[in-house]
């Protein structure tokens, strides 16, 4: 067997928290900090190697063949991108908490923090690397509870209640989609051999009946509570709310793609019949989530929350995307959830920086900012435009896909989403006039005394460099994502409207 | 099928032998009571205990690799004892759970070290509880060594109803496995009153579960004509008597066996017991008496009855959902983690139940090397075991002044200020609530999926909604550990150091949960080939 290239990236972060379990308390950030630029480091150079000599990663090993699953590993287009997200999202988390956990009183220590970060991290590469749907969701489900006790650990007074909020929806969700699993393997089992792996799912053709509609909704619920989508939604703003900012960043920037991962690996790969029968009202809720995350947004009086609502606008064009089934808004798709969790891990990462100068999350705690932290008010301005997809920025390329794309087929929708556009102006902008514009109050003088640390810039340059990089020369990544764009279309025998409309012209 | 007709009793004694062991070893334990010094007394049974078990473990594990007796192959298993006790595959699967976790257990009931070098029973349990008598018992440093016996007494009994094939024996195991217990609730060390007031209790109504029982037998002898399962699936398949007879017989054999499983409406002593008992006796009994009694009930329904399906099917359907809802929903109040722990295993009974409704075996058309409901089963209750003797042993480590604190308040914050402790705890309950990455999950998995294979794709779903509320319990728990403060005034609560034993139960379930959470598929492919039950002719 050829060494196993995915297992061994899955395990660097492991391995950091047995060594920081061993170790002394004040070692543990710096052991963590490397394991995760370990982690970093060793992708980039997995994926060099593999590119230059074209080799496979993918690893296939027996592990349950009574139930028909295996530990299958592999790297798609689709796993690669969110793959190379979270290396490079988790080690600027680090960055940026470094100080959290050292001196209070209250709250765990950082030797847990880091240990929880990296549990993370591995959780989610392997759910993101694994090819099969009980290992799938065994990771799926296994993230929820280091990132629970990340929120319940530290961050705000209600941080508690907010954790078991988590906890619990994302519990809910994860056992209504084990009955998808159960399922899916009774199912596999009349159409042939029991299986789980995701390949073989995707090339069996249930013939869509009741029950696999059940299925269907049972897997679309919990990625839909998983990648909030209203109304499932109502857990995220507590959460992020109570947490710190580098958990909140963690939790929305990788965590709630698995929502979105899950609904293209499996929803539209296993059921693409009923994914496509169930897209009316899947582009009707993702409208719904664009435009009441907007407005919730524009309304919210705390960072935090504000933050996670245009998260929840966001999620809103990524399944609209999915599930206007072109290839260019599925690619937009994906592509999306990258840059997402780029620009609102930067986001989440500079507005944390001011809040723990100010000691307050209120946006109306905050004025004339720009004149005492120039260096912050402006990195808040860069992350809070990327994020509202101002062209230049990669997510600017990714949002315009998503709604060129779902035009082509279902242009009301697409139409009415671009208004999210306007909104999503609103509220960065508007935000940054109250918070940073204006003379500077007495409040923000007492406490914002500093500007940005090197420490606390190194954490976001890298961010917004890879955003404004992948902004302007988007093709590498668009060229990853699209053989696993092509390969979902295929398996759901749909083809692009607009081709054949214009050859029928 | 093996038609099994014999003239001369014969008996197998090679096959019984995991069983003769245990209840020999039983036997031994009195004499040691009488004859050794009453110094060496307790380390003497201890030994005696562990080994033994440890014999009968290793007896059945023996037999089990045997290749001449190859288990994954029922057909050539023809020599085992048969008429009132029948050695098969998942006789012996069971065998070896319940003396693994017997073993378990016997390690528990040795811990000192948490209660202050005293064991956690009685000193004398006649005395009157806070007498003059008493306190002379405990400062003499006097000790029930005899719980040493009563647990292996108990557990010849299961092994027992495990394995019976005769209606009368499967009475007189249901005894057997009872009495001790009886005995043994009542010797806690503290808070006596209530541990008598729960004996009684559990010897009350479990009388009155065993008066049904015999009265369900005698139903179904008047229907077959015989006591043996044989007769039984016999009269089921030929019989032209109507059906009635039949069908109140196995009802009300149901409910006694259902009531030793502690599945709603027969779980109403679960809470009281388990919360009144001594910690490591709720261990032993909330584990043990679940396998034997879910294996007694497999084997009746499953060889037995086995043609009467359709008809206990629904019925055990009904039960199943009526005990996840009603448990998980009445543990969500509880303010003692003990009680919280005895619904929770309420809770379980009922998702055990839903693997035994499916009845997804050969015979219903289960393929080769595939999971069915049998090895599900199984699987799910070493899961269930491992975890709740672990979450036991830390509720035995967990005091204040001397005393078990078990009560939620004073757990709140005891994960922080031990996070070593706390994520142990936290595994376990985790493990119970069903998240992966333990063994609770792949219980879960394969029991549920082998209810819907067997066709009752409704009554999974309903079980995964009741494991959704199910979380709930867990969750307040872990809530509690690490995100309360204690309250101001209350008594300090703290972890005691455990000893030897402690560690090495905490240590083997700790394993235990996570190894088989990551590499199920060794147990549940061995327990799968061995899971064939002998069905006589005729079913």
């Amino acid at each position: 067997m050829a060494f196993p290239f995915l297992t061994v990236l899955g395990l660097i972060p492991l391995v950091g928290v047995v060594l920081i379990i061993l170790s002394k308390q004040a070692a543990a950030r710096v052991i963590g900090l490397v394991m995760a630029f370990a982690a970093l480091v060793y992708t980039v150079g997995v994926v060099a190697t593999t590119k230059m000599t074209s080799g496979a990663v993918a690893e296939h090993v027996t592990w349950l063949p009574i139930i028909g699953s295996s530990y299958a590993l592999d790297l798609d287009g689709m796993g690669l991108v969110m793959v190379a997200l979270t290396v490079l999202l988790v080690p600027m988390v680090l960055i940026a908490e470094w100080k959290t956990g050292i001196g209070e009183t209250g709250r765990f220590s950082s030797k847990a923090f880091v240990c929880l970060v990296l549990l993370v991290e591995c959780f989610s590469l392997f759910s993101f690397m694994s090819m099969d749907l009980v290992i799938f969701y065994i990771f799926f489900e296994a993230t929820l509870i280091p990132m629970y006790f990340l929120i319940g650990g530290w961050g705000g007074a209600e941080r508690g209640k907010a954790a078991a909020k988590f906890l619990i929806f994302g519990l809910a969700g994860g056992l209504i989609m084990l009955f998808g699993v159960i399922g899916v393997g009774a199912l596999s089992t009349g159409a042939g051999a029991v299986t789980m792996s995701f390949a073989d799912l995707t090339g069996l053709d249930f013939v869509s009946n009741p029950v696999t509609k059940l299925l269907f909704i049972c897997f679309f619920v919990a990625f839909a509570l998983k990648a909030p989508m209203v109304p499932g939604h109502i857990w995220l703003p507590d959460a992020a709310e109570e947490s710190t900012p580098g958990g909140a960043a963690l939790m929305v920037g990788v965590l709630d793609k698995l929502g979105t991962f899950g609904m293209i690996r499996v929803c539209v790969g296993i059921f693409p019949e009923e994914s496509q029968w169930a897209s009316p009202v899947i582009l009707v809720l993702a409208l719904i989530s664009i435009f009441y995350g907007a407005f919730a947004a524009i309304g919210s009086k705390n960072l935090m929350r504000l933050i996670a609502y245009t998260s929840i606008s966001h999620f809103g064009f990524m399944v609209m995307g999915i599930f206007a089934f072109t290839s260019q808004s599925i690619t937009g798709s994906i592509f999306y959830m990258v840059n997402h969790g780029l620009s609102t891990g930067a986001l989440y990462l500079v507005v944390g920086y001011l809040i723990s100068r100010r000691g307050s999350a209120g946006v109306n705690d905050f004025g004339g900012v720009a004149k005492v932290a120039p260096l912050a008010a402006g990195f808040t301005l860069v992350a809070g435009l990327a994020s509202c997809a101002l062209p230049g920025t990669s997510s600017f390329v990714s949002e315009f896909m998503v709604m060129a794309g779902a035009w082509a087929r279902h242009p009301v929708i697409a139409g009415i989403s671009v208004l999210g556009v306007v909104l999503a102006a609103v509220y960065i902008l508007w935000t940054y006039q109250r918070m940073m514009t204006g003379p500077v109050t007495d409040a923000t003088r007492d406490h914002v005394t500093s500007d940005l640390t090197w420490r606390e810039r190194w954490a976001i340059i890298p961010l917004v460099a890879v955003f404004l990089l992948l902004g302007f020369w988007p093709k590498p990544a668009l060229d990853e994502i699209a053989p696993t764009t092509d390969y979902y279309m295929t398996s759901a025998a749909v083809t692009d409207l607009v081709a054949q409309i214009e050859e029928g012209r | 099928m093996i038609f099994l007709e014999f003239t001369a009793p014969q008996v197998d004694y090679v096959r019984l032998l995991p069983f003769l062991i245990v209840l020999g070893v039983a036997c031994l334990g009195i004499l040691v009571e009488a004859f050794v010094p009453r110094k060496a007394r307790f380390v003497t049974q201890t030994a005696l205990a562990i080994l033994g078990l440890a014999a009968g473990l290793g007896a059945t594990i023996w037999q089990w690799g045997d290749g001449g007796r190859g288990l994954a192959d029922p057909a050539s298993i023809t020599g085992g004892v048969t008429g009132t006790v029948l050695v098969d595959g998942p006789v012996q699967c069971f065998w070896a759970i319940l003396f693994g976790f017997g073993l378990i257990a016997a390690i528990l009931f040795a811990e000192r070290r948490a209660h202050a070098g005293a064991s956690a029973f009685t000193p004398m349990a006649a005395a009157i509880p806070g007498s003059r008598l008493e306190s002379e018992a405990s400062e003499a440093g006097l000790v029930h060594s005899e719980v040493f016996p009563l647990a292996l007494f108990s557990l010849s009994g299961m092994a027992l109803l495990v394995a019976t094939n005769d209606l009368l024996v499967l009475f007189v195991a249901v005894e057997v496995l009872s009495l001790p217990l009886y005995v043994l609730s009542g010797l806690a060390r503290h808070r006596r009153l209530i541990s008598q007031e729960a004996a009684l209790k559990y010897f009350l109504l479990g009388a009155a579960a065993s008066a049904i029982l015999l009265f369900g037998v005698a139903f179904l002898f008047g229907y077959s004509g015989g006591f043996s399962y044989e007769k039984l699936a016999h009269a089921v398949s030929f019989s032209t008597m109507g059906d009635g007879i039949l069908l109140a017989g196995m009802g009300l054999v149901a409910v006694g066996l259902l009531f030793k499983i502690g599945a709603v409406p027969f779980h109403s002593w679960v809470p009281d017991v388990y919360q009144g008992a001594p910690t490591p006796v709720t261990a032993f009994m909330s584990v043990c008496t679940k396998v034997a009694a879910v294996a007694g009930l497999l084997r009746l329904f499953y060889a037995g009855l086995g043609g009467m399906r359709w008809n206990w099917q629904p019925i055990l359907a009904g039960v199943a959902i009526l005990t996840i809802i009603v448990a998980a929903i009445i543990a969500i109040n509880q303010t003692d983690v003990k009680r919280v722990l005895a619904y929770s295993s309420v809770a379980h009974a009922g998702f055990v139940l839903v693997p035994v409704v499916g009845a997804f075996t050969l015979q219903s058309g289960l393929p080769e090397g595939q999971a069915g409901s049998v090895a599900s089963v199984m699987f799910y209750l070493v899961g269930y075991g491992l975890a709740t003797i672990g979450c036991f042993t830390v509720i035995m480590l967990v005091r204040s002044q001397g005393r078990e604190a078990s009560s939620l308040d004073a757990w709140a914050g005891i994960g922080r200020r031990y996070p070593l402790f706390g994520v142990v705890m936290v595994i376990f309950l985790l493990s119970l609530a069903g998240i992966p990455l333990t063994a609770g999950f792949m219980g879960k998995l394969a029991a549920f999926m082998a209810a819907w294979r067997g066709g009752y794709w409704w009554l999974a779903l309903v079980a995964v909604l009741g494991s959704i509320i199910a979380v709930f319990i867990y969750i307040r728990v872990i809530q509690v550990m690490f995100f309360r403060e204690p309250a101001e005034g209350s008594d300090p609560v703290e972890l005691v150091r455990p000893g030897v034993p402690a560690v090495i139960v905490l240590a083997l379930c700790l394993i235990g949960t996570l190894g088989l959470g990551l590499v199920p598929g060794p147990l549940l492919d061995a327990f799968q080939a061995a899971s064939s039950f002998l069905i006589p002719a005729g079913a």
